[in-house]
């Protein structure tokens, strides 16, 4: 197996994976499915321990067989991926077509899963991909998703990690947006003890756009780090990313975005901000955004901020007769929404806004 | 006709230190061969009538220098440096021109343009010394007036025998000997550089600067500067001057240490112009410079301010450590690259001690081939209650063929702290270039004006005079670079 990882990498410098390497992980007996798995009435695609479970998906005629994985890049995590991967979602939208809305479940409860997903948009078409990511238990969860949207295409992509509390989460996501096609994704990430999503946009088109959002809900000793990488690499293309971290007890976030304009993108429009807010004298936020730019006429730029909840906000919200606790839910909700611009599902939307809330009442 | 009897007085008893110290003496020359080994250490620390525990100091930086690599982690890009290719002790220049009409027409087209003195144009172009007469009367004007409130300001191999106590206290405990690799080479190999020593309660009663100091202009590849303000001191400190040296050598790593106590304020500005190489990117100086200050006391303040024009490469990252309650740290920086320059240059904030504070005002300007990255650090410590800082990096571009970058790490371990960081990249804009150009301003003046706006936040940190030179400096730096 590729060696893991390590924080002598200057990508890999905020988090550490030796925990990860000190665990070996046995195969489990695939778990029944827990009951509680959301249904918003659309196709659904379940995955149980990487595997696909048919009895338990919907029929889905875009849907196809896994084929095998060579990797092309030198990601680690990728190519250990590619060494393991057994099985995955292929996903072939012709061009032209609207998907609707699909659903992806992946379930765990044990063992190590790599699994492979692969999503292709024909010119024109659209599809949106809600993915919920659950689990119980001790497991590694290294999925890689590789997404092909041709001119025109549109995917809105939504995430949201939710794994066990004692689970690793190593997502790879790279997307190419072809000229006039838009990738929208929006990741929320809640479970997992460690976990990372590493996402590779790249614009190859003109006008190409991309939407690169995600929240960082993060308790107790968990680590969170959401990494981009977004190369404009045709004029005209836009990007735009709203990273909003929250952070109680000891948790630690982890927020790496790059910006890469090449020679030719002229006329790129890029902009990135990156929020925490730290609850409780123990969490910790590390941010690195990163522009790097090779053209000149473009318009680029990056925010970053960390701090505590403003207090005089707090105690407007209190003055009104509204409880303390209740307050700060409502700043957090307020400070949380930008984020979830892309998500314009109204299904898709309701479920975040339940797992938010979960999540806060659960803290 | 007494005061030119005094100078040249003056200036033969400072010719006569100069050759004690070695600084440019052909006999030096022929001593120290090039290659660096613990012979050449040896002699360094022996010619400079070293203390046995700053010789030992020495050898440690030596010995673990051999066992460190270079960093390669900045974006500048050289062929490897072939260190026993260098002179370590009396840098080895070409002759001296013996006038002016001998200097590069170009140089003395850049002095010219700058509006730098006729006689100053010749020191700096390295013509022998008649032409310092006037700076060297300056300089020991000013060290009187420097003596007769406490303040020492000298070489730092002066220091070393006048004030071991001091220099042994200080020197390393900002910036160890292993704090990096060309840390380590300098600690190793340093020749000169600068000591300042402010009392207690004793602000300072002039700007000081290595202008006007004549020993401080060739202290050659490897100087060190140490600058420490007593509780309640004051300085302001400024080095390099804004016209190009001469200057064929090929590495400089400086370093330089602040220490700040209760209430102290430093303020350090640079204005870097070395030799940036040619519009083909030959030659230049490499500019690898280890520079930071400790605020060790209360409500201390240390202030960094640079404008970089010059060399080839740049490697540079002025730092605070706060260290002290409600200490401040301010960076402002204009770095500025055209043809094939490098720059990869940033700050590093270290909050530690509670209600720290810290200001980073960036600016980076790209032209021709260049590539000019902003790296910096913001770190809040957990016991850094109240931190704040608030830091905004601008980039602008000027054709298509350059590059910049933005790389700021932002570690917060403190919920009470508040950070903020904001950075854009743009180029001129059309609108702002015709507005000019229908006022009736050229191309180039028109880019000058709006570069110089665009630094308008740095530059007003600058000493008023400085602040005028830095000004035309930009402009001048940024010739051939539009149309």
């Amino acid at each position: 197996m590729t060696a893991l990882p390590t924080r002598s990498l200057e990508a890999w410098r905020y988090t550490d994976l030796r925990p990860l390497d000190a665990m070996s992980f046995a195969e489990a007996p695939a778990a029944p499915l827990p009951d509680d798995l959301p249904d918003i009435g659309v196709p659904r695609l379940v995955f149980v321990n990487g595997r696909f479970d048919a009895a338990a998906s919907s029929t889905l005629m875009f849907a196809h067989g896994f084929a095998t994985v060579t990797e092309e890049s030198d990601l680690p995590l990728a190519l250990i991926n590619a060494q393991h991967a057994q099985d995955g979602l292929t996903l072939e939208i012709p061009a032209g077509v609207d998907a609707g809305v699909v659903l992806l479940i992946s379930y765990a409860n044990g063992g190590a899963l790599h699994p492979r997903h692969r999503i292709s948009l024909g010119a024109g078409a659209t599809l949106t991909l809600l993915e919920v990511i659950k689990g119980e238990g001790v497991y590694w969860h290294n999925p890689v998703t590789d997404i092909v949207l041709a001119q025109g295409a549109r995917l809105a992509h939504y995430r949201l990690q939710n794994e066990s509390r004692e689970a690793f989460h190593l997502a790879t996501i790279r997307a190419a947006a072809a000229a006039d096609a838009a990738y929208e994704s929006f990741t929320a990430v809640m479970g997992a003890k460690l976990s990372r999503a590493e996402f590779h946009v790249e614009l190859t088109g003109a006008k190409a756009h991309t939407h690169l959002n995600a929240a960082q809900l993060l308790g107790g000793s968990q680590h969170g780090d959401f990494t981009s990488v977004v190369r404009h690499k045709a004029p005209d293309c836009s990007s735009r990313q709203t990273v909003k971290s929250v952070l109680s007890d000891a948790a630690r976030g982890v927020f790496q975005g790059r910006i890469e304009v090449d020679r030719v993108a002229q006329k790129t429009d890029g902009y990135q901000m990156s929020q925490a807010l730290l609850l409780s004298p123990a969490a910790e936020m590390d941010i690195k955004p990163e522009l790097q730019i090779f053209a000149d006429d473009v318009k680029c730029s990056h925010g970053a901020t960390i701090g505590a909840l403003d207090e005089e906000q707090v105690f407007y919200l209190r003055s009104r007769g509204i409880p303390e606790d209740t307050a700060r839910a409502m700043l957090i909700r307020a400070f949380l929404t930008e984020a979830l611009e892309p998500v314009t599902h109204a299904g898709a939307h309701a479920l975040f806004e339940a797992a938010i809330e979960t999540w806060w009442t659960g803290k | 006709m007494s005061a030119t009897v005094e100078t040249r007085d003056t200036v033969e008893a400072l010719s006569v230190e100069k050759y004690k110290y070695g600084f440019t003496t052909e006999i030096a020359m022929e001593e120290f061969p090039k290659g660096l080994n613990e012979e050449i250490v040896r002699l360094i620390s022996a010619k400079k009538g070293e203390p046995d525990w700053l010789l030992a100091w020495r050898l440690k930086a030596f010995a673990l220098w051999q066992k460190l690599e270079e960093p390669h982690w900045a974006r500048v890009e050289h062929p490897p440096i072939a260190y026993d290719e260098l002179y370590y002790y009396a840098a080895p220049a070409a002759p001296a021109p013996k006038s002016l009409d001998e200097v590069d027409p170009a140089l003395l087209n850049m002095y010219e343009k700058l509006g730098i003195p006729l006689n100053e144009r010749a020191a700096l172009a390295g013509v022998a010394v008649d032409a310092v007469f006037d700076s060297v009367s300056v300089a020991t004007t000013f060290r009187e007036t420097l003596a007769k409130s406490g303040v020492i300001f000298c070489p730092i191999s002066e220091a070393v025998r006048e004030h071991p106590e001091l220099v042994r206290k200080y020197l390393g405990s900002v910036v160890p000997y292993g704090d990096n690799y060309f840390a380590a080479l300098n600690s190793a190999v340093f020749s000169d550089g600068s000591f300042v020593y402010i009392p207690k309660g004793v602000r300072c009663p002039m700007e000081l600067s290595t202008y006007f100091r004549i020993n401080a202009r060739n202290t050659g590849q490897f100087e060190r500067t140490l600058i420490i303000a007593e509780e309640g001191a004051s300085v302001s400190y400024l080095e390099g001057c804004t016209a190009p040296m001469r200057d064929e050598n090929q590495l400089h790593a400086a370093v330089v240490e602040l220490v700040a106590m209760d209430d102290a304020k430093i303020k350090y500005s640079t204005v870097q112009n070395w030799y940036p190489g040619d519009a083909q990117g030959k030659g230049g100086i490499y500019n690898f410079v280890t520079k930071r200050g400790a605020c060790r006391g209360r409500n201390s303040k240390i202030s960094w301010t640079q404008v970089e024009t010059g060399s080839a490469i740049t490697w540079k990252y002025p730092s605070c450590i706060l260290q002290g309650d409600g200490s401040v740290g301010e960076f402002y920086s204009v770095a500025m690259t055209h043809n094939h320059q490098q720059a990869d240059t940033g700050t590093k904030m270290i909050h530690i001690g509670k209600n720290t504070t810290s200001t980073i005002i960036s600016k980076g300007i790209s032209a021709g081939h260049s590539n000019n990255t902003y790296r910096g650090l913001v770190k809040i410590m957990p016991n850094a209650s109240g931190a704040r800082n608030y830091t905004q990096c601008d980039s602008l571009l000027i054709g298509d063929q350059c590059g910049a970058h933005t790389v700021p790490y932002i570690e917060s371990r403190n919920a009470s702290a508040k950070v903020e960081h904001e950075a854009t990249t743009s180029k001129i804009a059309e609108d702002q270039l015709f507005y000019c150009r229908s006022r009736g301003l050229s191309e180039e003046d028109a880019v000058g004006l709006i570069v110089n706006g665009f630094c308008k936040d740095v530059l007003k940190e600058l000493p008023m005079e400085f602040a005028v030179e830095a000004q035309k400096l930009l402009a001048v730096s940024l010739e051939g670079s539009v149309g």
